[in-house]
């Protein structure tokens, strides 16, 4: 046939060529034959992602003193990831039970109305109007990434803003989803607080109908959140310019230990009659990283608008991962469904705030008692799972070489890879560090 | 799994190591040169759907303006997932409503017809939603036009084990395919063949020519994937990790595999003999034990696809696409009734 032949004039092609070099053994000259017609010769490695990337070097450090407060995920006090009483609980119940058939695109419907009932509070009336639309997705980031994807396309001429600074995740989400973005300002170095004023600015600066980008509570990197006045202000100011917001929430309950008070920002602005956006993931409050459960709900004028949105998010989830998986949501809905579970998980998260409340407390102590000469009120005045210590690139950089404590390079510190037995030892290097 | 107690937390980027080895030698072999000479990318995602995205997103950001040649007809979300990551498509021929078999000549007129260097998406076995696959001779040729005009295949590997019963046997497309050095795409599931649907569990797998390449390919696999969902979820992966690791759990599954899929040719049997003996007219039904897999294009127009909702209660697509994994055998007779009347007399 045809096509046969022209592969036998060897070495007028590259396939002809690969061909002879391959028949020829030389495998120098094979090796460089490929790296030169291969495809993806233009592929150069891509940058280590600033979080997930401090793991794997800690991980590969074998000194016996190492530290990890780099990765935001719970330790206990033993410095080992811990599975929630709760979850195993549901787990035992799920065994053997369930059929593994697809979810709908949109997930667990007993699941979304679990999660948005714990995020906007059960007696929230756009709950009881049914006018939130709500889908399972893929964590925190699936979440913000269905809603960009879902903005990109219904109003494409409102950019993104997030504040400085915010998780780095989320300016790889709106970019690769497209959406212009910008930033406010957020974090005020010099008191290692709220920049209320230049948040203020920038939001009223910031065209008619922008997307804010806000977190409902524990701030990441920074550990800022504002204060309920504060955030009655923010409201105030989005309903004048018609911003609409999107909350992140990652730390419900994790911030404060009462998932009622943790979601005030968000309740303050329902009431206000913002349509608003929540982007919530169970990983933190609920210890199912691996899981990849989340939700995100978008409050809408009416119900049949809330099933025109839905229906638009699961057509966006449909080609990126057809419907998402089955265990987390399974895990959620048996715990927030069940009295005793969900006042067992109640109790487990809070302590979990708690210890870390303790150990920020700790921390601060050692370090006076050090004799350090710098303020550290903001360790004790941070919430949530991080600390922004005010460390600079370089001194974050003498902490991993000379300390082997892993940690972000923004000086983010995870205060919950801080446990008593570490605490003492953290507190001598950033002392160190830091000394003038 | 539940024994054992482990914890929950975040994989990395590219997914569970033990699962990421476990498909690759499961897809190429373990003995394979290519993972020998580790000259494949291998990062888990989000069943096949998630890795046809994901590999999608890579060609768009590495060979953009480049198009992506899909079989006509194909998996329906297949256009959407190229639509959403922004790479252009064209179809290439393939089913054949005359024969109800493979338009082989018109495939491979299509696939000649365009630009080199395009990226054809290929089906490694049980087309969906046709059920015809080529035969060894017909993947050698098909072979041998990609590697003339240059062009990359991109397998979709959603059935492997559940076509033919074998893992080994199922993967042969693809392995005739790594043996000659292509680069190649290959998109895994392990929905059907582990019944592990709604776990959202599978591979994107890039092979190339060098392991460092397969290193800087990784790589930015990961950084399309943090954006879209940061990692992958564990609880799939750790099951395909723990059969395909526990010899005795292996067996078991390669022996449920071939009951699955024998379950299904021999429902594929008794539809045919059903039709033959209901259908005097001598219509050539054979296509339906000549198909594999899950799917069988009947043939049936979208009208006659109607009737048979409409009138029968018979759902499925309106393609003519039946899934015979939903068809007991106790019902083989009633389909075929609904089919011969369809069939005959709705135009």
């Amino acid at each position: 046939m045809a096509y046969r032949s022209r592969l036998a004039h060897i070495c007028s092609s590259s396939a002809g060529r690969l061909g002879c070099l391959q028949r020829s053994g030389n495998t120098d000259a094979l090796s460089s034959f490929r790296r030169l017609y291969s495809w993806w010769s233009s592929v150069q490695p891509a940058p280590r992602d600033p979080i997930l990337g401090v793991t794997s070097a800690y991980l590969a450090d074998t000194h016996p003193s190492k530290v990890n407060v780099g990765v935001g995920a719970y330790r206990n006090d033993e410095g080992k990831p811990v599975v929630l009483q709760c979850v195993r609980e549901a787990e035992r119940r799920i065994a053997g039970r369930e059929l593994m058939e697809y979810l709908p695109m949109g997930g667990s419907a007993k699941f979304c109305e679990l999660a948005v009932g714990l995020a906007y509070g059960e007696d929230a009336q756009a709950l009881k109007d049914k006018r939130v639309a709500s889908v399972q997705a893929l964590s925190g980031t699936g979440a913000v990434r269905l809603f960009a994807e879902f903005i990109k396309r219904f109003q494409p001429e409102s950019s993104a803003y997030l504040p400085v600074p915010t998780w780095s995740n989320h300016h790889n989400i709106f970019r690769d989803a497209n959406v212009n973005q910008n930033t406010y300002r957020y974090y005020l170095a010099s008191t290692r607080g709220l920049d209320f004023e230049g948040l203020k600015e920038d939001l009223k600066a910031a065209p008619n109908r922008s997307v804010i980008l806000l977190h409902a509570c524990a701030h990441n990197p920074t550990g800022v959140d504002p204060t309920p006045d504060q955030w009655k202000e923010i409201s105030k100011l989005m309903k004048e310019k018609e911003h609409f917001p999107i909350f992140d929430m990652a730390y419900q309950g994790f911030a404060s230990g009462d998932t009622q008070r943790d979601n005030q920002a968000i309740r303050i602005f329902l009431e206000d009659g913002h349509q608003l956006a929540c982007a919530q993931s169970f990983a933190k409050s609920m210890g199912l990283y691996g899981q990849r459960i989340g939700c995100l709900s978008v409050v809408c004028a009416d119900a049949a608008e809330a099933a025109a949105v839905k229906s638009q998010l699961e057509f966006i989830a449909r080609p990126m991962y057809s419907s998402p998986p089955l265990h987390g949501s399974l895990i959620v809905t048996t715990i927030l469904s069940d009295a005793a579970l969900k006042e067992l998980w109640y109790k487990e998260v809070k302590d979990m705030a708690d210890r870390i409340i303790g150990m920020r407390t700790d921390l601060k102590k050692n370090l006076e008692d050090l004799g350090s000469k710098h303020n550290w009120e903001h360790i004790t005045k941070q919430i949530g799972m991080f600390c922004y210590s005010g460390l600079t690139p370089e001194q974050v950089d003498r902490m991993t070489q000379e300390f082997h404590v892993y940690m972000t390079r923004n000086g983010r510190i995870s205060m919950a890879g801080v446990t008593s037995g570490n605490v003492k030892y953290l507190a001598n290097a950033i002392n160190e560090v830091t000394k003038v | 799994m539940l024994e054992k107690g482990e914890n929950k937390e975040y994989l990395p980027i590219e997914g569970l190591a033990a699962f990421n080895k476990a498909t690759a030698e499961l897809l190429l072999g373990a003995d394979n040169p290519v993972i020998k000479e580790g000259r494949i990318a291998t990062v888990q995602g989000l069943s096949g759907t998630g890795s046809l995205r994901l590999a999608a997103a890579f060609i768009q950001r590495y060979l953009p303006g480049v198009k992506v040649l899909i079989s006509s007809p194909t998996w329906g979300n297949h256009k959407n997932i190229l639509n959403d990551a922004g790479v252009p498509w064209s179809e290439y021929r393939y089913f054949d409503p005359k024969t109800v078999g493979l338009d082989f000549d018109g495939m491979l007129a299509d696939m000649k017809d365009a630009p080199n260097g395009s990226i054809i998406l290929l089906h490694g076995c049980a087309h969906n939603p046709t059920g015809i696959d080529p035969t060894t001779e017909q993947w050698d040729i098909i072979a041998d036009v990609i590697q003339e005009k240059e062009h990359i295949a991109f397998f979709d590997v959603a059935y492997q084990g559940f076509a033919s019963g074998s893992l080994d046997e199922d993967a042969n497309s693809v392995r005739r395919f790594a043996a000659r050095g292509m680069e190649l795409f290959v998109a895994q599931s392990y929905s059907k063949n582990l019944g592990l649907y709604a776990e959202r569990i599978g591979a994107t797998n890039v092979i190339t020519t060098s392991p460092e390449l397969a290193l800087r390919i990784k790589s930015q696999l990961k950084r399309l994937a943090r954006p879209m969902y940061s990692n992958p979820p564990v609880h799939g992966a750790r099951i395909v990790a723990n059969v395909v690791g526990d010899p005795a759990l292996f067996d078991e599954w390669r022996a449920e595999m071939q009951l699955m899929a024998g379950r299904i040719k021999q429902v594929r049997q008794k539809l045919y003999d059903e039709l033959v003996a209901k259908d005097k007219s001598g219509k050539d039904w054979s296509f339906i034990l000549k198909q594999i897999g899950m799917f069988s294009f009947t043939g049936l127009s979208q009208s006659q696809s109607e009737n048979m909702t409409n009138k029968w209660h018979v759902y499925m697509t309106k393609d003519g696409r039946i899934s015979l994994a939903g068809l007991s055998s106790a019902k083989c007779g009633y389909l075929a009734d609904a089919i011969i009347d369809s069939y005959y007399n709705v135009q």
